[in-house]
């Protein structure tokens, strides 16, 4: 009886999962009538704007990731040496983007950040974008202070510290030459994750007036057929490459702990 | 006698390691978030008011919360009874462990894959042109729309909605379900208790924090959803998120302080969730630990 209810359960939660996936990589092929044929992936790719778009949305996510990793890393790796009692508080901080919806923060930072205010970062195209990435930053903090905070966890941050002190070591070298090779798997973690998140977010883009590719995609979904279905097999398989490399670097990190 | 001077001493250069955080916290996530809150309690012309709030009390404006709300509670409830029939079937008896590594990647995946692809997936489906609907007008004459069906409506949002939260809800519940322990289930056995009993008299007590927890995570997740939403109706459909995405785009309330009291409110509401979310995980933690 709860055998069945089980399998019951599985097999429609999995049938719910699977349809939409085969729904959109069917719809992808059917471009070319009659015929299953890869006409929509060809005039997705060959699309300047397509180019266009993606590569912006890339870079934005290897800056935000870059950022993300010099603030955060320094942040809890000092939190948990020096400031335990502060870790409630930073936690929390870090939760709130989950809390307070992307629409409401970045409606902030329009009207905060506006030609006519003290930081008028809206104003130039550079200005906006270092605004954008601090959106995704902000986005992306919860999962990467998560995943750092765990991954010093596991190592002996004070005596490592101590030892590389001891050696003449300061602070900019212990951080990047002991904190960090010491966390890459966490820090990897993190960075994949940022990378799934921003390059398909739409809506701080999209009121930021970026060429970003989530807005990209919206725009095409709105006037095409086809195509949108090849751009939702591709970032289908971009956000399956990212968490599959997560968890190839958590077994990687995890081995290569074992062996030490 | 020294030590109290090296600490005074120490104390600032101690709080430079965790300023860049503070200070990138306060610029780019509170302070919007602050401006937003206090532009919802001002006039135009920078006096107090609580006009804006009362002026939320328009039907335009509480149609689309209450869309919102219900579609954002409907997704939170089956996403967590589906969620959670399919966590308990790869976690507790010995139906389908074979499946669990599987499933659990899958929902890592599953529940990252939201926006504007999503939408786009399951236009493609079940879409007044999707393959599913064609397929079942064209084999069985089934006209989906006849039976009710439509994509681009507050079910449809439901329906897509699901695609996330119930890997979401199965990431988390999952680990609270290995929680139980074998003994309290034993223990029921050898006491007289059929399996049903057990469940309604234990496990899902135990488990009913978790559970409500989650549902309000859910809730709050889908509340703050904007691109699915648009990619998939247009700026149609009434509800918060896409009533404050136009406003913010073009004032269409007609009144900037208005939009800042619409964003204040879907503030409060995702945060009464997720106060709710916290309060019943500290509570479930008393058994699960």
């Amino acid at each position: 009886m709860s055998r069945i209810f089980a399998w019951g359960a599985l097999l429609t939660g999995i049938t719910f999962f699977l349809l939409p996936l085969y729904g959109m990589t069917d719809f992808s092929l059917r471009m070319r009538r009659g015929v299953y044929s890869l006409d929509a992936y060809r005039a997705v790719l060959a699309d300047p704007q397509f180019q266009a778009t993606f590569g912006y949305s890339v870079i934005m996510a290897l800056f935000t990731i870059a950022f993300g990793i010099l603030l955060v890393v320094p942040t809890a790796y000092w939190v948990r040496l020096k400031m335990p009692e502060l870790r409630p508080v930073v936690e929390f901080i870090t939760l709130l983007p989950l809390v307070i919806p992307a629409i409401v923060i970045v409606f902030g930072y329009i009207r905060l950040y506006n030609t006519s205010s003290w930081l008028p970062l809206t104003g130039s195209a550079m200005g906006t974008n270092i605004l954008l990435m601090f959106g995704y930053a902000t986005l992306a903090l919860p999962y990467m202070y998560r995943a750092v905070d765990t991954g010093l966890r596991t190592i002996d941050v004070g005596t490592l510290t101590e030892a590389a002190q001891s050696l003449g070591a300061g602070w900019g070298t212990i951080l990047s030459r002991i904190i960090l090779p010491n966390v890459l798997g966490a820090v990897l973690s993190g960075a994949f994750l940022t990378f799934a998140i921003v390059i398909g977010e739409f809506t701080m883009a999209a009121l930021l007036n970026r060429p970003a590719f989530g807005p990209y995609m919206q725009i095409l979904g709105a006037n095409r057929a086809y195509e949108p279905s090849a751009l939702a097999v591709i970032a289908f398989a971009i956000t399956w490459a990212c968490m599959g490399l997560i968890q190839l670097v958590t077994r990687f990190s995890k081995h290569e702990r074992a062996k030490a | 006698m020294a030590k109290p001077v090296i600490l005074s001493q120490h104390l600032p250069l101690r709080w430079l390691g965790v300023l860049p955080f503070f200070a990138f916290a306060f610029l780019f996530l509170i302070l919007p978030t602050l401006y937003i809150v206090i532009g919802a309690f001002r006039t135009p012309q920078g006096g107090f008011t609580f006009d804006n709030i009362i002026g939320l009390n328009t039907p335009t404006i509480l149609n689309a919360y209450w869309l919102s709300i219900k579609i954002s509670f409907w997704s939170a409830l089956l996403g967590c009874v589906i969620g959670f029939a399919m966590a308990a079937a790869i976690t507790v008896g010995n139906t389908a462990k074979g499946l669990r590594n599987p499933l659990m990647t899958f929902s890592g995946v599953a529940s990252n894959f939201a926006g504007v692809p999503l939408a786009f997936a399951f236009i493609a489906t079940v879409g007044p042109a999707g393959i599913i609907t064609l397929y079942l007008r064209t084999e069985f004459g089934i006209n989906l729309r006849a039976y009710g069906w439509n994509l681009l409506s507050a079910w449809g949002l439901i329906v897509t909605y699901l695609f996330f939260q119930i890997p979401l809800m199965i990431l988390i519940i999952t680990p609270a379900l290995d929680g139980l322990k074998r003994e309290w289930r034993e223990a029921a056995a050898i006491l007289g208790a059929t399996g049903p009993q057990y469940w309604r008299m234990i496990g899902f007590p135990i488990l009913l924090p978790s559970i409500l927890g989650t549902m309000a995570l859910l809730f709050a997740n889908a509340f703050g959803a904007v691109a699915t939403a648009i990619a998939l109706t247009g700026p149609q459909l009434n509800i918060a998120p896409i009533l404050l995405f136009s406003q913010i785009r073009g004032d269409v309330l007609g009144n900037p302080n208005l939009g800042y009291a619409l964003a204040f409110g879907m503030i409060v509401i995702t945060g009464l969730a997720n106060a709710v979310y916290i309060w019943l995980r500290a509570r479930s933690e008393r058994w699960l630990k």
